[in-house]
């Protein structure tokens, strides 16, 4: 029973390594050469600051990655020592502020998608005497809660500008996928949407986000069910492509289109199948956040000047896409 | 079953004709079967949905239904395997995203053929499957802390690795790779059937609920499992490998969450390093509602199939309806319990006869 078993595994082991050798493929694959990431500067002299960065984001999400990509840049830039944190639930995200209070840093970035749960933390750390800025999320109250700015869009603002533009194609009956039940972000795009749209209506579906296959499955059916559907409105690039792919399965002649997007999306408004997508600049929310705190420390500016900086909503369709793809392809747009 | 006592009155020769070889009666040898309450779930759901959603009735949306049911069967007819055998893997959901994750790195980071990455993650979902159930034979520990901690490992192993290879949280797109093509083909193609697109996994599916129905109630294995999931113990005393078995079994997950994340690399050509996590639930769901007892020894393939049907019908059904969007997890659940419950007490009939 053991040789054979060791005699299986040899053949497997051999099977598997003459494979790897005659079986390259002639296209696709990593690329040869890979261009730096990001806008390159020279690294300031001003003396070495710590930043947190402290967002609600779940882990192995692409949006939350190019944040990153851009609050990295402009650590590398300013010479900071980046800390980012991120946690969907509120009540972790106020321990990893108040951690980052704790550990006496220069300067704090949060996002205030949970604004109430948030606003004592953001008090507590002016008291301490560190300046936070919000980003992202809390356009509505990040004054409130007492940030010194705001970098990102208003989301209800976006999903109108979605709308209108959805108008403008002549939308008749529009499905609004959100892919995580109860997130308010993303129900106020979806509100936005609807309150933008005039002379058509909109339909929230929700689809379970961690899952694809249910994804495409679940907006299959609704189009399959209501063939009325004449445009996909999804809150997120993965979902978009997915998106794609029901229209074609349910024979529906629907349009998509999206929030957000990554480098994968750029493609598909290339080739004309998602319309556009709606970009707030996730890499520029980051490099602000950072960079505005930099500037605050060392020079006593405030990027905004006590107003949001908006970073979006700005439109990526078959005019603008080419100039922009590049960029996504180095995971910074 | 009669009574001891009402046995004892009637004169030997009559007596001799034990009762516990007695042939039943067809009615009360369906009702026995761990399939049967799921199944008459799965027909009452089918009625409504079919009474309430008019697109439901319809043959295109059958086909969306079956294969939404087709990529949690998948993986819930060996859940179910396992699941009999006295164990459960909570990394079941996760193994998917890794398959998908190592199959498309792999041949992508080294510029390979696809199948050569599809044939290292086979390799790697049978590893995991291994791993899982030699650490459990080896400690003795419970499956839900092993598989737990598996379910953690290679949750960050998805998001790190992929981070550190790719740049970016998802894996590069493999599309425009050799071998795609033939690899859609097996994995996530759709069959044209008089006008109705089939998806593959149906097929698929179809095949593995049959190959383990056979190996269950016609092999020396299928025995193995019953038996160790029943008394691992007595099962150990009368021959059986119990180690042998509860290691394959794993693996049989393995292959399964392999074989669900070919399907899902090929047929959305990049993956999300953070999916899969939660799937492991419904699948263990799906071969519950099936007939399948959390402590083992009992339950059944087609069980699964049943129980992965009734939540394809459920989740889909509910749109199809065009019910309130926000109360689509309440519906989710009322259904499974409601599903669970008729499952229970036509068990319970049964055994009473």
């Amino acid at each position: 029973m053991r040789i054979r078993s060791r005699r299986t595994t040899v053949a497997a082991l051999v099977a598997v390594a003459a494979l790897t050798v005659g079986g390259c493929s002639s296209s696709g694959g990593k690329a040869e050469d890979t261009a730096d990431g990001g806008a390159a500067a020279g690294v300031a002299d001003t003396p070495r600051m710590k930043i947190a960065m402290v967002t609600h984001a779940a882990p192995g999400d692409t949006f939350w990655d190019i944040v990153r990509s851009g609050a990295e840049a402009a650590a590398a830039k300013d010479n900071v020592d980046l800390n980012f944190q991120g946690a969907p639930e509120a009540a972790d995200q106020v321990n990893l502020v108040q951690s980052a209070i704790d550990s006496k840093v220069d300067g704090i970035a949060v996002t205030l998608a949970k604004a109430d749960a948030l606003a004592p933390s953001v008090q507590a750390a002016t008291a301490a005497g560190i300046p936070v800025v919000a980003f992202n999320g809390g356009f509505e109250e990040w004054k409130t809660a007492g940030a010194m700015g705001y970098f990102g869009q208003d989301e209800e603002l976006a999903g109108v500008a979605a709308g209108e533009r959805l108008s403008s194609e002549g939308a008749k009956k529009t499905l609004c996928v959100i892919q995580e039940q109860g997130h308010v972000g993303l129900e106020a795009r979806c509100a936005g949407v609807a309150q933008g749209l005039s002379g058509g209506t909109t339909e929230n579906l929700y689809v379970t986000g961690t899952d694809m296959p249910s994804v495409q499955q679940t907006i299959t059916s609704k189009l399959q069910q209501d063939p009325a559907v004449d445009h996909v409105v999804t809150l997120g690039a993965p979902f978009a492509l997915t998106a794609v792919k029901a229209v074609a399965d349910a024979g529906s002649s629907a349009e998509v289109a999206t929030f957000d997007t990554n480098k994968e999306l750029m493609g598909s408004i290339q080739s004309g199948d998602v319309k556009w997508a709606i970009d707030q600049q996730p890499y520029l929310q980051g490099y602000l956040a950072v960079d505005s705190l930099w500037l605050y420390k060392t020079n006593g500016n405030t990027i905004g000047g006590g107003q949001a900086t908006l970073t979006g909503p700005a439109f990526i369709d078959s005019t603008n896409v080419d100039r922009v793809a590049d960029f996504a392809a180095n995971g910074t747009r | 079953m009669s009574t001891s006592v009402s046995t004892s009155k009637v004169p030997p020769a009559v007596r001799a004709k034990d009762d516990r070889v007695a042939t039943r009666s067809l009615l009360s040898r369906l009702l026995s079967r761990p399939e049967i309450g799921s199944l008459i779930g799965a027909v009452a759901v089918f009625v409504l949905f079919c009474v309430v959603a008019p697109t439901f009735r319809t043959a295109p949306s059958l086909a969306t239904v079956a294969y939404s049911a087709s990529t949690i069967g998948i993986m819930a007819v060996a859940v179910a395997l396992l699941m009999i055998g006295g164990e459960f893997d909570l990394s079941a959901g996760v193994v998917v995203t890794t398959t998908a994750l190592a199959a498309s790195t792999f041949a992508y980071q080294l510029g390979l053929n696809l199948w050569v990455g599809v044939l290292a993650a086979l390799v790697l979902a049978l590893g995991i499957g291994a791993f899982n159930g030699w650490l459990l034979m080896r400690t003795g520990l419970p499956s839900f802390l092993i598989t737990l901690g598996t379910f953690f490992m290679l949750q960050g192993l998805n998001l790190g690795v992929t981070k550190l290879l790719t740049g970016g949280v998802s894996s590069d797109s493999v599309a425009d790779m050799d071998g795609f093509a033939s690899a859609q083909a097996v994995f996530a193609s759709t069959i044209d059937v008089g006008g109705i697109g089939i998806k593959i996994t149906v097929l698929w599916w179809i095949l593995f609920v049959a190959i383990a129905t056979w190996t269950l109630l016609r092999t020396r294995v299928g025995n193995w499992i019953f038996a160790v999931g029943g008394d691992d113990k007595a099962a150990r005393a009368v021959g059986v490998p119990v180690r042998r078995t509860k290691i394959g079994l794993f693996m049989t997950v393995g292959f399964a969450g392999w074989f669900v994340g070919m399907h899902q690399l090929f047929s959305f050509d990049s993956i999300q390093s953070g999916g899969g996590v939660g799937q492991e639930f419904i699948y263990i769901i799906a071969a519950v509602v099936g007939g399948c007892l959390l402590t083992g020894g009992y339950g059944s393939a087609v069980g699964s199939a049943i129980g992965a049907l009734i939540f394809g019908m459920t989740s889909l059904g509910i749109v199809y309806a065009g019910w309130d969007a926000n109360w689509f997890k309440l519906f989710l659940g009322v259904m499974l319990l409601l599903a669970t419950i008729v499952n229970l007490v036509v068990k319970n009939q049964a055994a009473k006869r």
